[in-house]
Parts: C-alpha cells; sequence; structure tokens
C-alpha cells in the first residue's frame, strides 16, 4: 500500500504533464469510422482512403474537388492509343530515408490487387494494365485496349516502397513495420478502436503540415463526437451531423467548412418485373408492376419536392439534384435541372398511365448509411402518398439493407419495389455512376453492378460505350454528358434526389479545407491567419 | 429423489396462516383494502390506469394521426411547442419532430407501442420463465442441469444480436421487436425463480407436501410458487421497465420498431440528434412520458410485492 | 466440492459446443458480408474472389466443421473486416471493458446495498421514499439517454470531466489499466456510473426487499432479544440472509453489463470489446461475433459456477451435490 502512493503520485503528476502539453504542435482529431487497416491496398474504402493519403504518396492525388495534380509523378501523358507515360517526380525520400524509384511503381502496381483476405481489393483499377519501367524515373503503362480512365484509376493506388513492404502482411502495416511511404505524415501507433498516432515527417518533399503529432480517435456517435468538440477534448471532427451544423456556425468556439460532395441520393425503381412485389392495389390486389412505365416514374419525380428536403431534413446542408453529379464534375450535363415540383402534374402523368386513383408501395432504404437516410425516405413517402401512391416506408439497418436489396429477391435478383440509396464517384466524374447505376445489367462485362433497378437504356448503353473507349477529354466529356441525358431525360433510370454536402468542425482559430471526396486528411487543417 | 432433513431448520417455517380478520373479508376485499393503504401507491394505480387509457384510445384522444404519411407534412417539422403549422390552421401544443409529427400525438401512439411491446413481451417471458424455473428448482437433478445450461448459453445472447437475427430473417417490426425481448428477457426470470424455489424446495412445508402424496401441480403451484413470488414480482417491475427501455436501446441502435412508427424510445431517441440545437421538446416530452409510465407501473408493483408476501404479513 | 466443478466444466463444454453450433447458424441467417464490405462498383468476379476468400460460399455444413476444425486448434478466424486474428482482437479489448464493468460493479455494490438497507430500515420514512423514487427514475430512463445528458451535463456545459475516451493507462501485471491515474479515472467515472445506473437501483430495490423480509423473522427479533448490538445483528445475521438474492442478481448482471457496455462504450468512445462487436455486428463481421460470443459463453460460465459455490458458502441449506441426479 505505501508503495502505491508514489506510483498513484506520479501518474498523476505524469497526466497533468501530458494535458499541459496539448498545445498548438498537436491536432486531436475525432472521426465518425477508423480505417480498418493501414495497409493501403487492403480495402478499398472510405477511411481507409482517407487516412492512407496521410501517410502515402500517389503518382497523382486529386485535390479537393477531385481533380488530378501531379504528387509523385510530375507529368502524365498518353504517348498512344494504348500507353501512357508517367514522369516520376525525383529526389523524393521514404520515411525510412530510402528513395523512391519506378521500382516502389512497379512493386506497388504488382501488389496492389493480390493482398490476401482484402474484402475489396484495388485490382478494379489495376487490373488489364501491363507496367514497365523504362529508367528510374519514367513509367508506361498499357492496356489491350484505349483506356481513357488510366490517371483516374491509377491516382487511387498508394505508392509503397519495395524496400520497406516486400513481403509484408497487412498485419505489418498495423504495427508500423510496413507503413513507410512519401506522404507527409509518419506512423507511429495504431490501436484499432482507440487511437491512431502520426508524425510529421520531416523529409516530405512537399509543403509541411502545422502539426508535429496528429492524434486520432474513432467517435462513432454523432452527438458524442460534438461533444467532445466542444467540451474541446478534440480540435477536429468529420461527419458534423446536419442538426448541429446551425448551431456550429453560430458557436464563436467553433468553425466549420462545407463541401459539396460527389455523392448523389437518388431512388431506384424496379424496372424489369412484370408483377414487383411491393405494388399493389389499393385494396391490396395484384397489380401489374407501375414502375416499368416511365410516366408513372416521372410522375414520382415531380411528386417530389426537393428544396423542401434540403430546406426541412437536411437542415440546408445538400444541394437538389438533377442528374448524377454537382457542379464543376467532369461528364456533367448542361442540359438537366432537378425536376421542379408539380403534384398536379405528377397526378396527371399518373392517370395518363392509368392510375387516376394510385396504388400503395412499400418503398425501402437504409436507417445508418446516408446522411439522415431514414428521415428522407419518410419525407419520400409523405411526398408521394399525397399524389395517390399510398406508401409505407420500411427502414433498415445497412448489414440488412444492402444484401436484401442487391440479390434478397428470388434466383439472386434485387429483392425491393423502390429503394433509397447514394452514389459516390471516386474517380469524380459521371463515368462511374452512368457505368454502374444506369448502364444495362451485365456480370460478366462487369456494367450495372449496382444497377438494382435493372435500368436498361440502349441508346445510352451505346453512347457509354463510345464514351469509354475515347481518350480526348473534351470528346469523351460531351459523350459522358449525353449519356447522362439519356438515362435521366428520356427514360429516368434512376431518380436524383440531392448532392449531399460534407461537414467538418474545427476549434475556433484552425480552418480545413473541405474535400468533395468526404475525405477527412489532416495536412489541410491549418491554423487560421 | 428425497428431500434430506436440513440440519438448521429453515427460518420462518412455511406460510403463516392469514391473521383471523376482525371483519368478514372477501381475499379480494382485503387485498384492495390492503393496497389502497399506501397513497403513494394509488397515485401509481391512477398513472398506470390513465397511461393504459391512452395506449389503448390514443386513436381516438389524439389530435392527428401520426403514422399517416398523407397526414404528416415535412414542411411542419421542428416547429416549437405552442407554435402554428405552416399552413397557419393547427397548433402544435408540444410541437412537432423531425419528420413534421405533431409530438403530442406522436406520444400518445408511441405510448401505445411502447406498452404493447413492454407488457407483452414481459408476461410472455414471465410466464415462460417461471414455469421453466419453476421445474429446473422442483425436479433438479437432470432437468435441473439441462435447464439451466439452456438458461447459461440464453444469457450469453446479447439482446441486440438476438434482435439483429430477427430482423434478418423476418424483417423489421413491432412483432418481432416483442419475439426479440421475449427470448432476451425469459432467462431472468428463470434464473431468479429457481433461485429461490432451490431454498424454498428444502423446507419443511414441500416436504410435508410431498409426503401428503399431493401432485407435482399442486406442490408447484399451490406451494412453491407463492412463496417464489416476492423476488418475481421485484425482477418483473424491473424487468418491465427495462424491456420498454431496451426497446428504446434496439430503436437506438436502428434494429427496433419503423421510423414510420416511433415508439417512446424512438421519440427519445430521434430527439437526441436534436440535443446541441436545443429543440428540446423533441426528447424532452418523451422522456417525461416514458419516466411517468414506468415510476406508475412500478409504485404498483412496489405495493404488490409488499402485499403478496406472505412473510410480510403483520 | 470438486467433482460437483469437474462436473459442471465437462457441461460447460457441452455447451460450448452447442452454443458454437447455434452462434454460427444465426449469423449464417444474418447474411454475406460481401455486398456490405466490397466496393459497390467492384466486378463480378471481384465479388466471388472476396466469397472465396472468405469461405462463404461455401454449404453452411462446409464453413461449420471448417471452423470448429480451427477452432479445435485455438484459432476463432480472423476478421473479414480487420484482418487481425479475431481472438487477438477481443482479447486486446477485453481489459477496457472488463475494468468498465467491474468499476460499474464496485459502484452498484457500494451505493447500492447501504442505501437499500438503509431504505428497508427506515421503511416510510421521507429518506426512505426519497431512495426509492431515485431508483425507480434509475432504471426508467434509457441508458443511452442518461449518457448523453452527462455528456452533456458535466463535459460541454460545466467542462468537470472529459467527454468519450480512455485516459491514461499503467500497466500492472501485463493489463493496462487506467484506475490508477488521475486521467484514467477522470475518464472512467462517467461511463461506470451510467452503466452502473441500472445496476445500482436494481441492487437497492433488491436489498430493500431483502430487508423488509428479513427484519420479521424470528431469529432477528431473537437475537435482538438476546441483547445483541443493532449493529451486529444487520451486519451479520440480516445482511448474510439478504446476500442470496443479491449476489444471484449481481452475478448474473455483471454478464449482462459485459454484454450490454455496447452502449455504455459507443457512446463514450470506450475503447473496449462491446464497441468491437456492435461495430462487427453492423458490418456483418461473422469471425468477430462468434468470436466475442464464446467468449462470453465461457465468461458466463465460470460467472455462474462461481455464483453457484457463493451460494453454498452464504447459504448452507443449498448443497451442491443438488446438480447431480
Amino acid at each position: 500500500m505505501k508503495l502505491m502512493k508514489p506510483i498513484i503520485g506520479l501518474a498523476v503528476a505524469m497526466s497533468f504533464g501530458v494535458a499541459a502539453q496539448a498545445n498548438a504542435q498537436e491536432l486531436r482529431v475525432g472521426l465518425s469510422a477508423e480505417p480498418s487497416s493501414v495497409d493501403p491496398h487492403y480495402h478499398n474504402l472510405g477511411p481507409n482512403n482517407a487516412m492512407a493519403k496521410n501517410i502515402f504518396g500517389r503518382l497523382m492525388t486529386q485535390d479537393e474537388s477531385q481533380r488530378l495534380k501531379p504528387d509523385l509523378a510530375v507529368s502524365w501523358k498518353p504517348i498512344d492509343d494504348l500507353t501512357w507515360e508517367f514522369k516520376l517526380r525525383q529526389g523524393v525520400t521514404f520515411h525510412d530515408g530510402s528513395p523512391f524509384t519506378a521500382d516502389d511503381v512497379i512493386f506497388t502496381m504488382e501488389r496492389a490487387p493480390n493482398v490476401p483476405n482484402s474484402p475489396s481489393s484495388y485490382s478494379t483499377y489495376i487490373k488489364g494494365k501491363t507496367f514497365k519501367k523504362i529508367d528510374d524515373f519514367t513509367v508506361h503503362a498499357s492496356t489491350e485496349e484505349p483506356y481513357p480512365l488510366m490517371p483516374a484509376d491509377i491516382s487511387t493506388v498508394a505508392i509503397l516502397s519495395k524496400k520497406a513492404a516486400e513481403g509484408a502482411s497487412t498485419a505489418d502495416f498495423d504495427s508500423g513495420k510496413a507503413a513507410i511511404g512519401t506522404g507527409p505524415f509518419k506512423m507511429v501507433e495504431f490501436v484499432k478502436g482507440e487511437k491512431l498516432i502520426l508524425e510529421r515527417f520531416e523529409g516530405y518533399w512537399g509543403e509541411k503540415p502545422e502539426w508535429k503529432t496528429v492524434t486520432v480517435k474513432p467517435i462513432k456517435s454523432d452527438p458524442s463526437r460534438v461533444a467532445a468538440l466542444l467540451a474541446g477534448d478534440v480540435d477536429f471532427i468529420d461527419d458534423v451531423p446536419t442538426t448541429d451544423v446551425a448551431n456550429l456556425i453560430a458557436d464563436p468556439n467553433v468553425a466549420v467548412s462545407k463541401k459539396v460532395s460527389n455523392r448523389v441520393i437518388y431512388l431506384h425503381m424496379d424496372q424489369f418485373r412484370e408483377e414487383t412485389p411491393d405494388a399493389t392495389g389499393n385494396n391490396g390486389e395484384k397489380i401489374k408492376n407501375p414502375l416499368l412505365d416511365v410516366r408513372v416514374r416521372k410522375a414520382i419525380s415531380k411528386a417530389i419536392n426537393r428544396d423542401a428536403i434540403v430546406a426541412r431534413v437536411m437542415e440546408g446542408v445538400a444541394i437538389p439534384a438533377g442528374q448524377l453529379l454537382p457542379d464543376g464534375f467532369f461528364g456533367r450535363s448542361e442540359n438537366l435541372s432537378p425536376e421542379p415540383y408539380d403534384p398536379e402534374g405528377a397526378k396527371k402523368l399518373l392517370a395518363e398511365a392509368g392510375y387516376p386513383d394510385g396504388f400503395k408501395l412499400k418503398i425501402h432504404g437504409p436507417n445508418d448509411r446516408y446522411i439522415n437516410d431514414a428521415k428522407i425516405l419518410e419525407a419520400v413517402g409523405q411526398m408521394i402518398t399525397r399524389i395517390g401512391i399510398k406508401a409505407e416506408v420500411i427502414t433498415m439497418p445497412r448489414s440488412v439493407f444492402f444484401g436484401r436489396a442487391s440479390s434478397g429477391g428470388p434466383d439472386k435478383t434485387p429483392e425491393f419495389s423502390l429503394i433509397l440509396v447514394g452514389w459516390g464517384s471516386g474517380t469524380g466524374e459521371a463515368s462511374s455512376p452512368l457505368k454502374s447505376l444506369l448502364a444495362t445489367y451485365d456480370k460478366d462485362a462487369g456494367m450495372g453492378a449496382a444497377n438494382r433497378g435493372r435500368h436498361s437504356n440502349p441508346n445510352m448503353d451505346e453512347v457509354l460505350k463510345q464514351a469509354l473507349a475515347t481518350v480526348d477529354d473534351g470528346e469523351r466529356e460531351k459523350l459522358l454528358a449525353k449519356a447522362t441525358e439519356l438515362a435521366i431525360d428520356e427514360s429516368l433510370g434512376i431518380i436524383p434526389l440531392h448532392y449531399q454536402e460534407s461537414v467538418w468542425a474545427t476549434r475556433k482559430g484552425l480552418t480545413y479545407a473541405g474535400r468533395s471526396d468526404e475525405h477527412t486528411v489532416f495536412y489541410t487543417v491549418r491554423t487560421a491567419k | 429423489m428425497k428431500p434430506e432433513a436440513t440440519a438448521e431448520a429453515s427460518a420462518g417455517g412455511g406460510i403463516a396462516p392469514a391473521p383471523a380478520a376482525a371483519k368478514v373479508q372477501t381475499p379480494f376485499q382485503r387485498f384492495a383494502a390492503d393496497f389502497l393503504e399506501s397513497r403513494i401507491a394509488v397515485v401509481g394505480l391512477v398513472i398506470t390506469t390513465i397511461v393504459v387509457f391512452i395506449a389503448i384510445f390514443a386513436p381516438l384522444i389524439a389530435p392527428t394521426d401520426p403514422f399517416d404519411l398523407a397526414k404528416v407534412d415535412v414542411m411542419d417539422n421542428l416547429i416549437a411547442p405552442g407554435d402554428k403549422n405552416f399552413a397557419g390552421d393547427f397548433t402544435y401544443v408540444l410541437g412537432t419532430d423531425g419528420s413534421g409529427r405533431d409530438m403530442l400525438s406522436a406520444i400518445f401512439y408511441g405510448l401505445r407501442t411502447s406498452i404493447t411491446v413492454g407488457v407483452s413481451s414481459g408476461l410472455i417471458a414471465l410466464a415462460l420463465g417461471m414455469s421453466v424455473g419453476l421445474a429446473a428448482a422442483y425436479f433438479g437433478g437432470f432437468v435441473d442441469t439441462l435447464i439451466m445450461r439452456i438458461v447459461d448459453i440464453q444469457l450469453s445472447f446479447p439482446a441486440i444480436l438476438i434482435a439483429l437475427v430477427f430482423m434478418a430473417v423476418l424483417g423489421p417490426g413491432i412483432d418481432k421487436t416483442i419475439m426479440a425481448l421475449i427470448v432476451a428477457q425469459w432467462a431472468y426470470y428463470a434464473r431468479t425463480v429457481r433461485g429461490s424455489a432451490l431454498v424454498e424446495r428444502r423446507k419443511e412445508y414441500v416436504e410435508a407436501a410431498t409426503c401428503l402424496a399431493l401432485s407435482h401441480r399442486r406442490i408447484v403451484f399451490r406451494h412453491l410458487l407463492p412463496n417464489c413470488l416476492p423476488p418475481l414480482i421485484v425482477v418483473a417491475t424491473v424487468q418491465t421497465a427495462h424491456a420498454i427501455s431496451l426497446e428504446a436501446t434496439l430503436s437506438f441502435l436502428g434494429l427496433g420498431v419503423p421510423q414510420t412508427e416511433p415508439s417512446l424510445g424512438m421519440l427519445i431517441r430521434n430527439g437526441f440528434d436534436y440535443m446541441h440545437s436545443h429543440k428540446y421538446w423533441i426528447t424532452f416530452f418523451p422522456g417525461v412520458a416514458l419516466l411517468v409510465t414506468i415510476v406508475g407501473i412500478n409504485l404498483v408493483g412496489d405495493q404488490l410485492r409488499d402485499i403478496l408476501n406472505p412473510r410480510l404479513q403483520k | 466440492m470438486s467433482v460437483f466443478i469437474i462436473r459442471r466444466l465437462m457441461q460447460s463444454l457441452l455447451v460450448v459446443v452447442i452454443m458454437s453450433f447455434l452462434v454460427f447458424m444465426a449469423i449464417y441467417q444474418i447474411g454475406d458480408p460481401t455486398d456490405l464490405l466490397v466496393s459497390p462498383d467492384a466486378p463480378q468476379e471481384e465479388i466471388e474472389r472476396v466469397k472465396r476468400d472468405f469461405g462463404v460460399d461455401l454449404p453452411f455444413h462446409e464453413q461449420y466443421f471448417k471452423f470448429v476444425g480451427k477452432a479445435l486448434q485455438g484459432d476463432l478466424g480472423n476478421s473479414f473486416v480487420m484482418n487481425d486474428p479475431a481472438l487477438q482482437l477481443i482479447l486486446q479489448k477485453m481489459p477496457a471493458t472488463l475494468e468498465l464493468a467491474f468499476s460499474a460493479l464496485f459502484l452498484s455494490i457500494v451505493l447500492g446495498i447501504p442505501l437499500g438497507v438503509y431504505a428497508g430500515l427506515r421503511h416510510g420514512t421521507f429518506s426512505s421514499k426519497l431512495i426509492m423514487s431515485g431508483s425507480i427514475l434509475g432504471f426508467s430512463l434509457p441508458t443511452f439517454w442518461v449518457g448523453l445528458m452527462m455528456i452533456m451535463i458535466f463535459a460541454v456545459y460545466l467542462g468537470w470531466l472529459p467527454s468519450t475516451g480512455r485516459g491514461e493507462t499503467v500497466e500492472v501485471l501485463g493489463i493496462e489499466v487506467s484506475f490508477l491515474t488521475w486521467d484514467g479515472l477522470t475518464h472512467l467515472f462517467m461511463p461506470a456510473l451510467n452503466l452502473a445506473l441500472l445496476k445500482i437501483s436494481l441492487v437497492i430495490r433488491l436489498a430493500r426487499a431483502g430487508v423488509r423480509e428479513t427484519i420479521h423473522m424470528d431469529y432477528i427479533k431473537f437475537a435482538r432479544a438476546k441483547g445483541l448490538a443493532y449493529r451486529r445483528v444487520i451486519l451479520l445475521h440480516l445482511m448474510k440472509n439478504i446476500m442470496i438474492p443479491i449476489v444471484t442478481v449481481i452475478g448474473l448482471e455483471f454478464g449482462g453489463l459485459i454484454a450490454f457496455s455496447v452502449i455504455t462504450e459507443t457512446i463514450f468512445a470506450w475503447p473496449g470489446m462491446g464497441k468491437l462487436i456492435i461495430e462487427s455486428i453492423l458490418l456483418l463481421d461473422r469471425p468477430m461475433v462468434v468470436a466475442y460470443l464464446m467468449i462470453t459463453v465461457m465468461m458466463f460460465i465460470v460467472i455462474n459456477l462461481l455464483v453457484d459455490i457463493l451460494y453454498s458458502i452464504l447459504d448452507p441449506r443449498v448443497r451442491l451435490q443438488d446438480v447431480k441426479s
């Protein structure tokens, strides 16, 4: 017992010492989701990709608005239809002091698609490409078909040090042994579910971050995360809930940053079954699938008051959507705008389609995936009920929802008739949602992988195919815009509702440059001038 | 299986004969008189009655139907208590929530949902757990071992997992929440009943009953059960309250009742998102309703326990 | 006694085996995690590769036997999401949860029993009524609501305590504990109290009920009549007799504290296994869920065994041989 006293005394002194040290050199962060690993090739997942940006460099990196800018490659260009050339940056060193060369790139591209037990690998971005070292600072990548998305694909892959990562397992990264990159921060310690500590890399080739150390704590619960910021326990949080945005903006001790994200929230409707499970007549009798009729889909779109959803449910933290990507993104159509709220027009269209008295419809969505997802679905339910489509709103956790929405029906078909989902374009351009959500479902060709409504418009498929083979940026952008117009305006394959806005908050005196890819990185957190 | 005579005679002995009443009373009259002795218990009874009344007649007394999507308008969301709606022809006494539901109506309907879930799951779990626990204690041996091992297994399942399994297999809904809560609760009753019955079984009155060759059923239900009741009632009142709050917790995790038909717990949970933005009414009023309900039930339970406990009779 | 313990351990083994089957079946029912984990734009071949790697493409019985084979060698599989051995991940987080649960248990005993006994002895007085009303409040409000309110009041408005997380830890016998540092204690207090609240109320009620029953017993009257000191009667004779239901319930509730610490841990971002498991459930990380449940089953078995042994010590009338047929 006598021994304990000095120990406790010492511990108390130590803990006070630590508290006193929390100064301008340290950034304390509360994140809504932590990475599942710091191995940047293990899991293609938002939090992992975001964390990797702090530790690892890429050949090209996406800036706040997902435009490509040079990172470890100083330039990239197609040298013929099938080959791209990447000129690498010279004089860059890894965290362990070894130099960065083409060998590291070749090694990275070999490892990235082949990480054992990866829950979602990067093979999608690397498959079908051959990488060749030309000299120490030149790499060629070739494909068998013209492939315009080469730079976008390559920009997703974090570059590893061959010396440190050869033969390393995912666990070696989490222990810090193999987590050697060229990024602005070095990894110090990662205790899953508890903390992740980074330290400034003094040998970083670019602009060095302000923070000597960064301590990251996962705080999943929204109100708790906000409370941690308000209580001064952390300096920086991500995923600020919409309900708190207005207050935090008004709070003099807090600074808020917002950025429209690449994620569109939309409704997907069963467009392939003659009889759809969730739609019944007004007396519960079986009816033909009304959603097959584009007029019914149009009616639903007109019935939705997007401004009301944005203003009321999202508390202003979203932007009404009329297509797949918000302003400023590549491949967006200039001719599409959000469908205006027109309940009378909607009723007329319903009557024309043969449903003057509407029908009954169960609508489904997740309740823990997108910002305010369940409340949005409820508002949609209210709005379509007002034009005669008597809605029953069913929400469920994403663990249950996505499996059923993708393959819960007979023969692994999508189970539901109308769902609320979202799509973020990782590459920051329109081919991603077009290919995955709207192209005719073709398992083997990798088209329509997330086309849960099985929308099919051959005209659009044709234009999209052309776009995906056009290397010229200007030409491709026009084709993507055309494909978008066909899918939305002509066949209304999905009903876009709004684009999410991502919100971050810092304590007073700091700023963060919000990112459209929803990623939270620490090197752009700065002291306000 | 014969109970051996214990060295130390159990203190107090069996059921004391009811004291001779001065006036001739029916058992119910005596029971009612005992109950009404405590003023606070009467308050509890009144509260419980009102709550149950509201729960049953919610559709008739609520100003609006909060489950009818055609009548709920998101344009009316987050209105403070006492303010008028968007169109200006209706006053929301307790304000509205994030989806535009009238809080007063939502609380009435939510009460209905919560009471249904809490009471029905509690009663079924009680019946189930009680029979199983008594059987285990009375028969002992293999039956006891088997049952108690099942209880062990049962108790090691977190209720959250049970609910998730039910959700996945059957889909969301009130009935599934009730089932999940029954599965989550019955073992507690079984364990408690068995614990006290194990002590009671050793006592002379059971031995005497066994010697009289009374049927198993009669011994268990007429002799063993009444003596096991006091701790069971304590657990039952706690559990009913617990069931209602467990349902709220499940809703907190997104596994409870449907979003469009919120229980009190769900309303509180929804209001929570607004805790930093000073829209107190969304979580405060349902919280008060929940509190009052549970307190009412417990006050009644407390008094019942005191009356039913044979050892407390003066 | 030892025969009893050996017998119980044998039965427990059987329980673990049955349990593993039930858990596996339940998890199998919930669904396939692939849809959730694979990036939604991944092509079919990638989805199939992941299913193969995880072994979820096999029929149920093959998956189960594969699992049992590995489990017999002490390998409960790797987390789908984090790729580390599930057992290791959980054991890493266990000290934090146990610390939280023991602190809650400690609080519920040191607050619950004295308050309950006091309320029982002073039945009908104002202070007794106050305690009982307090206990009713204690379990009337959902844990998560109370937790957030505590953060709001003590961390945000008053700024007395840190809002979330675990504080400074020190290593004692190879285990990281936080209750020996001031920083750790301040972090521990709110979550422990939050978790304990319901249990405190329960212990108060049980203790009070026990006292009210026992106080009228002849042997208490006899002891008093014999002239034994009031204090001695209460502490020795009365306490011994009211402890049985309390021990049972506390024993049971301790497992509950661990299982249901998920809520408290989620709200206070306490890095324990409860938080880990709820995240694993939401991601359908099967090996994690199975491993967690197996571990909790074993903990329960041990706790129940201890409760039964304690029983026999507290009340000689209950004999452990009862379990034998």
